[in-house]
């Protein structure tokens, strides 16, 4: 059954078509609306020294896994340094090495990240650490705790959670407020709880982040603990207890070894600097694309040369436009000149606007209707007097573009790129169509070719649309099977529904 | 009187739309490579004369350009022809002459045309003008139909047709097109012609349509236009269902002219009948289609049996 193929057939072309836009949507999350912007931070590391003459070498922890932003670029730089960087696990490290330097020397390191759906994962695997010997009277305390934590947990997550709740709690007991007292800052206070999370056997450490919260010109990085639960390293904030990365924080680096370091130098000054820009959420996700090694991220329009792209802008329209006539023709029942005369004469009032457009679109064709009326009385051969029509087209053209530039009408000047041709066609059909089948029809079918190309304009002009077009083409599919969909459409037509109005209908059956 | 028809009562009464026209009977049953026979009135003309199909007689064919120089040496003496164009459609085209007066001919409507007239209209013809696409085209000269004076009260100038869809060799609705005032003298609806249905079983008028509405009075005339005999009626569905016969079409509309002296003739056939026989018989056409496109084989059981009044359609039956 032909019926069947058709439903078939349209059904996957509609649904590979929203299938690969879906994935495009939701994996690598493109963006649906037009001019759509996301926040990107860029942060610099600026390390300036006094170089004493001989050779400099700077080291400077580098972020490597970020769960939760995306690495737009990155960017090394320094002047005339020989550069390494050194990857081990969870650890990224830039080497910036010069046999002599002299003076102020000054190296920058800057990274772009946009937030993203990414989930990165360290994978660092520890060893178990052996319980240390506490000190007296920390000793006892840290054995009270354990003990209790130890009552009201269950694995690895919930102990560090229980035992944070504790160690944090707005009443602390005696035991705590003595750990308390001995910590002094954010990184003593981390480290002394992974001391006690050694006393169950619990691997910890301290992870560095930079929070992005505003733009700043002296951010700090703020330790959190993490703990390996056997599988995978879990983080939690040690001066609330949250589990998880905190929103807007940016890991760096691992461990206590220090962040940056230099040999052969003196006044040393390192500064990270946080700034906050908006990009094209397009350009972010299809870099996030090609770093998945996802093919849509490589195989875009966006990929092409610029112009190549605007062609594709007006063309990928051009089925929706196509798609208006068919609306227009079969469920309503407008008559046109020619199939697609409409979506040409809707491309040709891109360059003029609309209302614009109308205007001349019915003056041209009018004025050169009357002309070709005269042109009838001197009985001219059929191709010769085509080719007067269009003479007379861009003569029409010339003139109401002079005569709306004298009235200091801008809009005019892109009026020359308005297709002649069509115009010279749809005035030649019209005037056919009145002759042999009287001016109402010929104005009919005038008015209906103007509404549809006022509609499908209005819709291949719709900046949602076209980006929805440009960015996800594979809605092609989905218009071809709605194009099959109504290709077997065999029901009535809205101007048949009018057109048989009074039909009384006397019994079919005799 | 309602401003739209109600789609689901359209249906019940079997009326058939547009698209499903196209999709269901036309895509179906007429091949797209038999269309030139239909669409070119010469070879359609051919076709008939070689199978005795009855056609007005063929005076002169025009093909190239120049020779629309040679026009009045091509018609010759004939006072009373009809130029037209061999891929016209809906009528376009189409010059009537009924008579000479002095270098001018005379059109039905009284005007007077001129030879450079004509020549001019003669060259629109082979440049395209009225066929499809603009290709260049043929002008056929051919007998004028004298229509029968039967038709004399209710017809204002040229020649009414009677319209019959034949759809898998079996006739199942037919119609009268009578040119009016408006109409000038064309035969087409859509150019403000009036139908009138025709009950295939009898041969006679019922409803009428005019300008797309309800009427059963000639506007021109005045005559009412109900219940007239249709003469020849079983002559004129014989020659339907043998056009239909010789091109191979499944579904098809014949236009056949009655001529004073020649009865039924063939004028030209129609691979995309339209819809309004429908509306002139206030009779929609599926459930009639539908019953024949059930049949394995319509044509050749209504002719040959006499069961054949299972197909309420095509009630006369012969042989």
């Amino acid at each position: 059954m032909k019926n069947v193929a058709v439903l078939v057939w349209a059904g996957i072309l509609v649904a590979t078509g929203l299938g690969i836009c879906a994935y495009k949507v939701y994996t690598l999350g493109m963006p649906v609306k037009a001019d759509q912007t996301t926040a990107v931070w860029t942060v610099e590391a600026r390390i300036g020294f006094q170089a004493e003459g001989g050779p400099a070498i700077v080291d400077l922890s580098v972020p490597s896994v970020m769960p939760g932003f995306l690495k737009l670029d990155e960017h090394f730089i320094a002047n005339r340094y020989g550069m390494a960087i050194d990857e081990t696990g969870d650890h990224r490290k830039v080497q910036w090495v010069k046999r002599r330097a002299h003076g102020a020397e000054t190296l920058y390191y800057r990274i772009s990240v946009a937030p993203s759906e990414q989930t990165a994962l360290w994978q660092d695997r520890p060893a178990l650490p052996s319980p240390p010997a506490y000190e007296e009277p920390y000793a006892t305390a840290i054995r009270t705790i354990i003990n209790d934590v130890r009552q009201e947990s269950a694995d690895v997550f919930t102990y560090t959670r229980e035992l944070l709740r504790q160690l944090n709690a707005p009443q602390a007991n005696q035991n705590v407020a003595l750990l308390r007292a001995q910590a002094r800052s954010p990184h003593e206070w981390t480290n002394q709880v992974i001391e006690i999370l050694k006393g169950v056997r619990i691997p910890a450490r301290v992870l560095w982040a930079l929070p992005l919260n505003e733009a700043s010109n002296d951010a700090q990085m703020v330790p959190l603990l993490q703990v390996h639960n056997g599988s995978t390293w879990l983080v939690f904030n040690p001066a609330t207890g949250d589990p998880g990365l905190p929103a807007n924080f940016l890991p760096w680096r691992i461990g206590d070894a220090a962040l940056y370091r230099v040999t052969g130098g003196h006044g040393i000054n390192a500064r990270f600097s946080v700034t906050r820009s908006h990009r094209e959420l397009l350009d972010v996700v299809r870099r996030g694309a090609e770093l998945k090694g996802s093919i849509f991220g490589d195989l875009s329009l966006l990929s092409l040369p610029v112009h190549s792209q605007n062609i594709y802008r007006v063309l990928l329209m051009v089925p929706l436009g196509a798609l208006i006539v068919v609306l227009m023709r079969t469920f309503v029942g407008v008559s046109t000149f020619g199939t697609f005369m409409p979506v040409l004469i809707a491309l040709a009032f891109r360059e003029t606007q609309l209302l614009w457009g109308i205007a001349l679109f019915s003056l041209i064709v009018s004025v050169g209707l009357m002309l070709r009326f005269y042109l009838e009385r001197l009985m001219l051969l059929l191709v010769p007097r085509l080719t007067a029509i269009l003479v007379i087209v861009v003569g029409l053209m010339l003139l109401t573009s002079l005569i709306t530039n004298k009235l200091g009408v801008e809009r005019t000047l892109s009026v020359a790129l308005f297709p002649m041709v069509i115009l010279s066609m749809t005035i030649e059909r019209m005037s056919i169509t009145w002759e042999e089948s009287g001016a109402r029809d010929a104005i009919l079918n005038g008015l209906g070719s103007l509404l549809i190309a006022s509609l499908s304009y209005l819709v291949m002009n719709q900046r949602d649309l076209e980006h929805l077009m440009f960015v996800f083409p594979e809605l092609l599919l989905v218009v071809l099977g709605l194009s099959l969909l109504m290709g077997r459409y065999t029901g009535y037509r809205l101007s048949e529904l009018r057109r048989f109005r009074n039909f009384r209908g006397e019994a079919a059956r005799q | 009187m309602s401003f739209l028809a109600s789609p689901f009562r359209l249906r019940r009464l079997g009326v058939l739309g547009m698209n499903q026209r196209n999709a269901d009977f036309i895509m179906r049953y007429n091949p797209r490579h038999l269309y030139p026979l239909v669409d070119d009135k010469l070879q359609t003309k051919t076709l008939a004369l070689a199978r005795g199909i009855a056609v007005p007689e063929l005076y002169a064919v025009i093909t190239e350009q120049h020779e629309g120089k040679d026009l009045a040496r091509i018609l010759g003496d004939h006072e009373d022809f009809v130029i037209k164009p061999s891929h016209g459609s809906g009528g376009n085209g189409i010059l009537v002459v009924c008579g000479r007066f002095g270098n001018s001919f005379r059109k039905p409507s009284g005007d007077l045309i001129t030879l450079t007239a004509m020549q001019h209209h003669v060259s629109n013809i082979l440049s395209g003008m009225y066929s499809l696409g603009g290709l260049s085209d043929q002008a056929i000269i051919e007998y004028r139909v004298k229509f029968d004076p039967f038709f004399e009260h209710i017809c204002f100038q040229g020649v009414p047709d009677i319209r019959v869809i034949v759809f898998r060799g079996v006739p199942v609705a037919a119609m009268v097109r009578l040119p009016t005032r408006a109409s000038d003298g064309k035969a087409n609806l859509h150019q403000g012609a009036m139908g009138i249905g025709i009950d295939l079983a009898t041969g006679k008028s019922r409803d009428g349509v005019f300008r797309g509405l309800s009427c059963d009075i000639h506007p021109d005339t005045g005559h009412s236009t109900l219940g007239i005999a249709i003469p020849h009626w079983e002559s004129i569905l014989r020659l339907a269902i043998q056009c239909a016969d010789t091109v191979g079409l499944g579904y098809l509309g014949a236009d056949i002219v009655m001529d004073r002296d020649l009865g039924p003739l063939m004028l030209e056939l129609n691979a995309r009948p339209g819809l309004t026989v429908q509306v002139a018989n206030q009779r929609g056409l599926l459930l009639n289609l539908n019953q024949i496109d059930a049949m394995p084989n319509p044509s050749g059981r209504c002719r040959r049996t006499p069961e054949a009044g299972t197909i309420p359609a095509c009630d006369p039956c012969w042989d």
